[in-house]
C-alpha cells in the first residue's frame, strides 16, 4: 500500500524543491478551473444537505438552493423511523461484509490455484471458463436466478451475497491471477521443504503478499454492494431486509410530497460510503487506480 | 466435469508429448489442495450463474408465462420480437444513449484527467471532490438530480426568462434522455478519469520536454504525443464504458422509471419487466438476442484491441 506511493510522493516532493528555486509556475487559470468544474460534483451535494436540513414550508416554491434558516434537525430523526434506517443499515453491512469477506477468499483461492497450475488443462480450462462469463450480460440471466434463489430460500440477503461473490469472480480472479504470477515460486519452495501444506503456504505467505490486490479487490466490492440496487431490489422478497438503496425507493410514492424528509433520508443513505471515503481517501485511489492499470 | 479424472487424463497427455512434459515445471502428481481450492467455487458458479442462461434459453422457446403450465412454441417468441415496436424502440433508445454517453464521459474524464496531471493548486484536494461520485449509490443519486430537473430547473428557468426550460425537462419525451446522459456522465466520469490518469502517468516527462525543445505548444503536444500514448486507455475506457451503458438501469429507474411514456426504456428494464409482465418466455427471447449482440459487440472489440496491439 504504502510502499507503492512512496516513490510517487518522493518524486513529487522533489519536483516541488526543484521548482520553487526555479520558480515553479502554477497554472492559476487552470487551477480556477478545475475549481469551477468541480462545483458540478459540489452543488448537487450541497443541495442534497440543505434539503434535508429545510422543512416542508421553507422548501415551498422556491428552488431548493438557499441554504436553510432555521436549520431542521428533525428531518433525520423522522427518515430514521420511516425507513426502519437500523434495520436496512444492519442488512445493507451483512450484505456488505460478507461480500466482501468472500471476494477475497474466493477470488484468491481460484486465481492462487490456477496460476500454480498453468500448465494444468483443468485449471487453465477453469480459467477460460470464468473469463467467457464475463461475456454474459446480467440482465440475460437476472429471471431465471430470481426464480431459482426463490426456489432454494435464498430470497434474502444471504442470496445477495452468494451472487455478489460470484458474479464477481472472474473480474476479481482476473485481478489476482496477474498477481499470483509476480511471486516467485521459490518462496513457497522453502516452505514446502520445512512440512507446510499447499494451504499453509496459502494462507501463511500467499494470502499476505497479495495485501494491494486484496485493497482492490476489496474496494470493489465493497462499493459494488454497497450501493447495490437492482440484486437485492429483485432478490430479497421480504421487504424488512431491504438494503439502504432499496428502501429510498419508499419516497418515490406518488403521494409522497415531503421532500426534506426523502434528502435526510437520501443524505444517511449517502454518508456510510461518503464518510469511508473521504478518511480513506489515498488508499481507495490508489486501490481503484491499481485496478484500471491491471 | 470430474477432477479425480483429470490428473490422469494430463499424465497420459505428458506421455505423449515428452517436450511439453519436460516444460510442466513439477511432474507431480497435482496436490489435490488445489483442486479444493478450485471446484467448490466453480461448481457454485456454475450453478448460479451458467445454469440459469441455459434455462433462459430453454424457456425462450417456450410460451411460459412466469407461472402455470407451458408447452414449446418453437422460435416463435424471436419472430414476434422483431415485429415488436415496443422492443425495437428499447433497443434504438438503449444504443443511442450508449453511444452518446460514452463519447461524453470518456471527453469529461480525459479533461479532468489532463487537469489534474497539469500544474495546479490544490491538486489533492480537488482530486478528492471530482472522485466523490464514484461511491455514491446510482439510484440515490439520481433521486437528487430527479428533484433538480424537475423544480429547480424549471424555477431557475422561468426566473431568467427561458421557456423552452420552465416545464421539467423529465417530462419531455424529446429531451428526458439527455438529462439521463447527464446523471450517467456524472456518476461514471471518475472511473474513466482514473484510467486516464494511470494512462497519463505512464508518459514519461522527458517525452514532453523534448517536444518543448522542438517547440511544439501544448495542444499539439496534446495531439501528436499524449493521445497516441494513451490510446490503449482509451480503448479500454470505451469498451468498458460503452458494455455497461447497454445495461443502464438504475438511473433511469430513479429520473424517468422509463417514461414519459415509453420513451426512456431500456433494454433492460423490458427484460426486467417479464418478471411481473406475464411475458417471461417473451422477455427471455429478448434477453438471448441481447446476450448474441452484446458478444457481436465485444468480439468486434477485441478485434479492434487486437490489431491495435494494445495489452488489456
Amino acid at each position: 500500500m504504502t510502499t507503492s506511493l512512496l516513490p510517487r510522493r518522493s518524486a513529487r516532493v522533489r519536483t516541488k524543491r526543484v521548482s520553487s528555486r526555479e520558480g515553479f509556475r502554477v497554472n492559476w487559470w487552470l487551477t480556477t478551473l478545475m475549481l469551477v468544474a468541480s462545483l458540478t460534483v459540489l452543488l448537487p451535494l450541497y443541495f442534497t444537505v440543505a434539503m434535508a436540513l429545510k422543512t416542508p414550508d421553507q422548501i415551498g416554491t422556491g428552488t431548493g438552493l438557499a441554504w436553510p434558516n432555521p436549520l431542521n434537525w428533525e428531518n433525520f430523526a423522522a427518515a430514521y423511523v420511516a425507513t426502519n434506517f437500523p434495520r436496512a443499515f444492519l442488512s445493507t453491512a451483512f450484505v456488505t461484509v460478507f461480500s466482501v469477506l468472500g471476494s477475497l477468499a474466493c477470488s484468491s483461492l481460484v486465481a492462487y490455484a490456477i496460476a500454480r497450475n498453468w500448465n494444468h488443462r483443468f485449471f487453465r480450462g477453469s480459467f477460460v471458463y470464468l473469463l467467457s462469463a464475463m461475456f454474459i450480460p446480467f440482465p440475460v440471466i437476472i429471471l431465471p436466478l430470481i426464480k431459482q434463489t426463490a426456489l432454494l430460500g435464498l430470497d434474502n440477503p444471504a442470496g445477495v451475497v452468494f451472487l455478489h461473490v460470484l458474479g464477481g469472480i472472474s473480474f476479481n480472479a482476473l485481478l489476482y491471477i496477474a498477481f499470483v504470477r509476480s511471486i516467485p515460486v521459490e518462496l513457497e519452495e522453502s516452505a514446502r521443504i520445512d512440512g507446510a501444506t499447499t494451504w499453509q503456504v496459502f494462507r501463511k505467505i500467499i494470502f499476505p503478499l497479495l495485501a494491494p490486490m486484496n485493497a482492490t479487490v476489496g474496494i470493489f466490492a465493497f462499493l459494488g454492494s454497497w450501493n447495490d440496487f437492482l440484486l437485492p431490489q429483485m432478490m430479497i422478497a421480504d421487504p424488512a431486509l431491504q438494503t439502504l438503496p432499496v428502501v429510498q425507493m419508499l419516497f418515490q410514492g406518488e403521494f409522497n410530497t415531503n421532500y426534506s424528509l426523502a434528502f435526510a433520508s437520501y443524505l444517511m443513505a449517502m454518508a456510510p460510503t461518503l464518510v469511508v471515503y473521504i478518511l480513506a481517501q489515498r488508499w481507495v485511489l490508489s486501490g481503484v487506480m491499481r485496478g484500471a492499470v491491471k | 466435469m470430474t477432477a479425480t479424472a483429470l490428473p490422469a487424463e494430463t499424465a497420459t497427455a505428458a506421455h505423449n508429448d515428452p517436450a511439453r512434459a519436460l516444460a510442466v515445471r513439477s511432474k507431480r502428481r497435482i496436490d489435490p489442495t488445489y483442486y479444493w481450492m478450485v471446484v467448490p467455487v466453480l461448481s457454485l458458479f456454475a450453478f448460479f450463474i451458467t445454469l440459469p442462461a441455459l434455462v433462459g434459453v430453454f424457456f425462450s422457446l417456450t410460451n411460459y408465462a412466469g407461472y402455470g403450465d407451458w408447452k414449446f412454441i418453437g422460435l416463435s417468441n424471436y419472430v414476434n420480437i422483431f415485429k415488436d415496436p415496443a422492443i425495437l424502440q428499447s433497443y434504438i433508445f438503449t444504443f443511442v444513449f450508449a453511444l452518446t454517453t460514452t463519447v461524453v464521459v470518456n471527453v469529461v474524464a480525459l479533461a479532468i484527467a489532463l487537469g489534474l496531471n497539469a500544474k495546479i493548486k490544490w491538486r489533492t484536494g480537488i482530486r478528492t471532490v471530482f472522485f466523490i461520485p464514484m461511491v455514491l449509490s446510482a439510484l440515490v443519486v439520481s433521486f437528487v438530480f430527479n428533484y433538480l430537473f424537475s423544480n429547480t430547473l424549471p424555477v431557475l428557468a422561468e426566473r431568467f426568462g427561458l421557456t423552452p426550460l420552465a416545464t421539467s425537462i423529465l417530462a419531455n419525451e424529446n429531451l428526458a434522455w439527455l438529462a439521463i446522459v447527464l446523471v450517467t456522465v456524472w456518476q461514471a466520469a471518475p472511473g474513466a478519469t482514473i484510467i486516464y490518469l494511470a494512462g497519463l502517468q505512464s508518459v514519461p516527462a522527458e517525452v514532453y520536454e523534448a517536444a518543448d525543445l522542438d517547440g511544439a505548444g501544448s495542444f499539439r503536444q496534446f495531439l501528436s504525443l499524449t493521445l497516441p500514448l494513451i490510446l490503449g486507455y482509451l480503448v479500454i475506457n470505451v469498451i468498458l464504458g460503452f458494455k455497461g451503458f447497454l445495461g443502464t438501469y438504475e438511473i433511469i429507474v430513479g429520473l424517468t422509471g422509463g417514461g414519459p411514456g415509453m420513451a426512456t426504456q431500456s433494454v433492460a428494464m423490458r427484460i426486467f419487466s417479464g418478471f411481473t409482465g406475464g411475458d417471461y418466455s417473451y422477455q427471455m427471447a429478448n434477453a438471448v438476442i441481447y446476450f448474441l449482440i452484446t458478444l457481436l459487440i465485444s468480439v468486434i472489440q477485441l478485434r479492434l484491441i487486437q490489431r491495435r496491439g494494445v495489452s488489456l
